[in-house]
């Protein structure tokens, strides 16, 4: 299938600057570790009891200028690569939206507006829902080369944990709470958008690709979307039921296999899910999707004003 | 009426899962269900057989020693670590065969990786550590016991509850499938109202109590207790970082007994702690779990490093190198282990001055760490080094826990952790922190301290092939996980779609098995040294050259551990005695030792509580009810009782240490040329050359 090759094959500056951490990161803990890695040996075998030609020192047990060694070393390391972590995570903040400025800094081109993704965990799919375009998507994450995707994330569900190792590092998802996660792809590209946090049985089949694609084919693909069966609050309420995709397919009446598109019914889509939460009183596991008692008809999305 | 059975059903019973639906998944199922049962009748039918109910209950069960105690812990730890292996094992010949699929049902994967975590760290790692401690705290601080003696008791009694759960519902129903940190909302009632969750909440919230009160049990025993003279820095490092561990144990188990309380609210009462609706939040329990969860890691790992330190010293023949370094370092990792807990969720939204703050802590916490490798290097440079077993597993913990370090490094990185959190990644790294740290420790200070208990020495031979097995098979199980985080495949996949993994799998496979010989070998280790035991004998109890007080008693020490509560005058204190001359010196006259008497409260407390877990698991209320009322009442009754203490006149405490030191006089000693024949009986002829 597609890429699993991770963030060490990125494709996007966001996962190719976390590629750059991890070398420098080990480059540098190196100097602390390469020695214990060649010392130890060296050390046991010349101070072996056999070897009469090394000197015996039982008492010894103190050295100012090794302790300082000692602690010294090993704190300068630490310094370093405290600063160099601060950097890193202010830089590549899962909720700083990509601009001009972080382009400038990390050396890469936005040649669009940002494209806003609204991500729902189920179990066991991503659903992607692009309310600017009006579509949605199950099992499949497309973005247009070049320019940001900014994405807020939730599940209708238990938690789970958004990824697409090519592109960024995760962000947890946690029902009746969005989190943000942003993008961005320099050249064409695929991934896999996984979920990393266990959430049963269907757990190793949540993987939707993510496809970094050309302007015209994106620009193809939500035109194809737009003239898909309509996702309203009906056609969720059945999407969410536990299942992967194909059972999603199988239970919407879609044959075929593979990902699904829909055309977006209500814009407001996510935020009915995450306030189905907040409401101030007791949501029954019969209204709970991933629930096993889950009862579609008995799970009604509440409305929400702007 | 009253429901006997609460929600408890005859399908619930695994041993008929196989018979009523036959397939490999079933079979595993049905066949670690029989295991169990069968072995558990196997050992009774043993010792009826062997008529050694009266030595169990008399010698062992009800006794309140403390090195008793700590064998005990010992003794649950390697049974339950037999489950745990065979689990890992299991689960690695699952993933072999997981592309696409999997010989396994999901289910079933998930129940395996659960319940192999939660009894390796708590019911395999726990034990282990508490065994260790209970055994060496009062010998090597000069004490004839605990602190609490009874507590101690009913401490092991709590801990052999939880493991007594997680047994049973490999019979009865199944384990919770959250894996080891049992994340809600998934463990919560709306989404798995089945008995699995009720079981680790209660195995976990009962079993934490026992840790806590062992973690108050032994930093009153340090601080009480030690022999006049030895001041808190003429403590042995493994004293020290038992108490540093003790500590920790009274602050971090609460969060997590809590927790699991907070838990069973929810699941039980309607309580919206951790729901998804109405105001429950998840977050609440992913803190207060890690403010034990990695503070645990250290409970677990300090122990380890005080067994590394005492060893390298030994072994090298040698001072320890920079003491007071190694105490501060211990300490100051105990403080900051409180402060880092965040780090095993950057992932969750926080914002980036949090994440950086605590991935900067993490880092520090590293520094002290780093510093006790340095120290032992340091320790054994200048030394004249013996390769015995331990040492062996030493050099597998120093090349590969520093390999270890380095991943966590990496990890405390915020944004590499977004990457490699909950992947494969994190597998290789809590396990190459675990066995090359703890687990090697563990198997090291076995062979060192064994002797010391039963009074001969382990097969060095056996025991090298063994610690060389686990080393290699480590290496071939858990680095390639390395890779595979890397390539982004997440941790608890029962199924990989890339057929790129499957080399990688395969090499884990083989490693898996090795582990598995490993494991076999401890226990061809102890069965030849069974055999060869009046060869491998040392009961003048001093086969290592050892340097702290508990080498300066007979092998195995008599139950009142020492004749005399020895006088400290320094450091390393009988090391100095045996470099001056003069080890092995009968006081000028002898006293009555008193011993608190054999008492059943900690088993009582096991029953009592083990029913209460399985009850409350099950919803039979009426039991949950009369096993507590049963244990108060017993309580209530047993504090009005008499408790006689035993007195062990002084006549028979200097008849037995008159003879052990006659006998130790009589032997001229071995040099270490000699440590691993069969003229090493324990009377060391020390190798060190002492200027002062
Ligand atoms: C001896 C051989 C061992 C083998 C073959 C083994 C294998 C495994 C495997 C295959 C997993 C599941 C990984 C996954 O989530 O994909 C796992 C998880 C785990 N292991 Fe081990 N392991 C071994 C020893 C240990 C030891 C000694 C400890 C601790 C003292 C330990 C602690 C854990 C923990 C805490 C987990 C996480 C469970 C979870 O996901 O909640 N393991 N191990
Ligand atoms: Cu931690």
């Amino acid at each position: 299938m597609a890429q699993v090759d991770g963030f060490l094959v990125p494709f996007g500056p966001v996962a190719e600057a976390q590629r750059t951490e991890l070398i420098w990161t080990t480059a540098i803990t190196m100097i602390a570790i390469l020695p214990v890695l060649v010392g130890t040996p060296l050390i046991l075998w010349w101070f072996r009891r056999g070897n009469t030609k090394a000197t015996y020192r039982p008492q010894w047990h103190f050295d100012t200028k090794l302790e300082i060694l000692m602690w010294g070393g090993p704190t300068l390391i630490i310094i370093a690569l405290s600063i160099w972590l601060t950097q890193a995570v202010f830089r590549l903040d899962p909720y700083r939206e990509i601009d001009a400025e972080m382009a400038q800094g990390m050396n890469f081109e936005i040649t669009g507006a940002p494209v806003a993704i609204e991500v729902v965990g189920l179990d066991w799919k991503w659903l992607f829902i692009y309310p600017e375009e009006g579509i949605a998507s199950v099992g499949e994450m497309v973005i247009p080369v070049g320019r940001p995707a900014t994405m807020r994330l939730t599940t209708d569900t238990v938690m789970q944990s958004f990824m697409a190792p090519g592109l960024a590092g995760q962000i947890y998802t946690m029902a009746g709470m969005v989190t943000r996660l942003q993008m961005i792809a320099e050249r064409p590209g695929t991934t896999v958008g996984e979920n990393t946090q266990y959430n049963g049985t269907g757990f190793p089949a949540q993987r939707a690709p993510v496809r970094a694609v050309p302007p015209e084919d994106y620009a193809r693909w939500l035109d194809n979307a737009r003239d898909a069966p309509a996702l309203d609050a009906e056609t969720y309420a059945v999407l969410a039921h536990s299942g992967d995709v194909a059972k999603a397919r199988e239970d919407l009446d879609r044959p075929g296999d593979g990902p699904l598109v829909f055309s977006l019914a209500d814009p407001r889509l996510f935020d009915r899910i995450v306030a189905r939460y907040r409401r101030g009183e007791p949501v029954e596991p019969e209204a709970q999707p991933g629930s096993p008692l889950y009862r579609p008809d008995r799970a009604p999305l509440p409305e929400v004003s702007r | 009426m009253i429901d006997l059975f609460g929600r408890l059903e005859w399908q619930e019973l695994k041993l008929l899962e196989f018979f009523h639906d036959p397939s490999i998944d079933t079979a595993v199922a049905s066949g670690a269900a029989w295991m169990t049962v069968v072995a558990a009748i196997a050992v009774i039918a043993w010792i009826t057989w062997a008529r050694r109910w009266a030595w169990l209950w008399n010698d062992w069960l009800t006794s309140v020693d403390h090195k008793k105690i700590g064998i005990m812990y010992m003794v649950i730890g390697f049974v339950m670590m037999a489950r745990g292996v065979f689990e890992g094992v299991v689960m690695r010949a699952h993933q072999t065969t997981a592309l696409d699929g999997g010989v396994l049902s999901n289910e079933h994967w998930a129940e395996l990786f659960s319940t192999h975590g939660t009894v390796m760290i708590f019911f395999v790692a726990m034990p282990f550590i508490t065994g260790f401690m209970n055994y060496l705290i009062p010998l090597q601080i000069g004490a004839r016991d605990m602190a609490f003696p009874v507590l101690n008791q009913i401490s092991l009694g709590l801990t052999a509850t939880g493991a007594a759960l997680t047994m049973i519902s490999l019979v009865v129903g199944a384990f919770e499938t959250g894996g080891w940190t049992a994340y809600p909302p998934f463990t919560g009632a709306d989404f798995d109202p089945g008995p699995g969750p009720d079981y680790w909440v209660w195995a976990i919230a009962l079993s934490g109590f026992g840790s806590m009160f062992s973690g108050l049990n032994f930093a009153v025993t340090i601080y009480k207790m030690r022999a006049p003279g030895m001041h808190f820095l003429r403590m042995p490092v493994f004293t020290w970082t038992a108490l540093c561990t003790s500590i920790l144990l009274v602050f971090a188990l609460p969060p997590l007994t809590v927790a699991c309380l907070m838990q069973a609210l929810d699941r039980l009462a309607g309580f919206h702690f951790f729901t998804n609706d109405l105001g429950g939040n998840m977050m609440n329990y992913a803190n207060l779990f890690w403010m034990f969860g990695h503070p645990e890691v250290y409970i677990l790992v300090l122990p380890a490093y005080g067994i590394f330190s005492e060893l390298t010293s030994m072994f090298a023949a040698k001072r320890l190198y920079g003491y007071t370094s190694l105490v501060i370092a211990t300490m100051s990792i105990s403080v900051i282990s409180f402060c880092v807990w965040l780090h095993h969720f950057f992932t969750m939204g926080n914002s980036a001055t949090i994440n950086a703050a605590f991935g900067i802590a993490t880092g520090i916490i590293a520094i002290p760490t780093g510093v006790k490798v340095y120290v032992w290097m340091a320790t054994l440079w200048g030394g004249r080094i013996r390769f015995t077993a331990p040492m062996v597993y030493m050099t597998g913990f120093f090349i590969l826990f520093v390999i270890g370090g380095l991943s966590g490094i990496i990890l405390a990185n915020p944004a590499i952790n977004w990457q490699v959190h909950n992947t494969q990644f994190i597998v290789a790294h809590f396990h190459n922190v675990l066995l090359p740290g703890l687990i090697f420790g563990i198997f090291a200070g076995v062979h060192i301290w064994f002797p010391k208990a039963f009074g001969f020495r382990l097969d060095e031979r056996a025991g090298k092939i063994t610690a060389w097995l686990w080393i290699v098979g480590f290496c071939f199980t858990f680095l390639p996980l390395y890779f595979l985080g890397l390539m982004g495949y997440p941790r608890r996949s029962a199924a990989f779609d890339n057929p790129e993994f499957l080399p990688y799998m395969i090499v884990c496979m083989l490693g898996a098995l090795m582990l598995m010989a490993a494991f076999a070998g401890l226990f061809v280790t102890l069965w030849v040294s069974i055999r060869k035991r009046d060869e491998l004998a040392v009961p003048l109890g001093d086969p290592w050259d050892g340097r702290t007080l508990e080498w300066a008693t007979s092998a195995p020490p008599p139950p009142w551990n020492f004749a005399m509560i020895p006088h400290i005058g320094e450091r390393d204190a009988f090391a100095r005695e045996k470099a001056d001359g003069r080890p092995y010196v009968t006081p000028e006259y002898y006293e009555d030792v008193h011993l608190p008497p054999n008492t059943s409260a900690g088993l009582i407390a096991m029953v009592a509580t083990t029913a209460f877990g399985f009850a409350m698991t099950w919803w039979i209320w009426w039991l949950a009810v009369a096993s507590v009322l049963g244990f108060i009442l017993w309580y209530v009754v047993h504090s009005f009782r008499e408790h006689p203490e035993v007195t062990i006149p002084a006549v028979e405490v200097e008849r037995h240490h008159a003879a052990w030191v006659e006998a130790a006089t009589l032997n001229e000693g071995v040099t270490r040329d000699d440590e691993t024949n069969s003229r090493n009986r324990g009377r060391a002829a020390t190798d060190m050359v002492v200027a002062s």
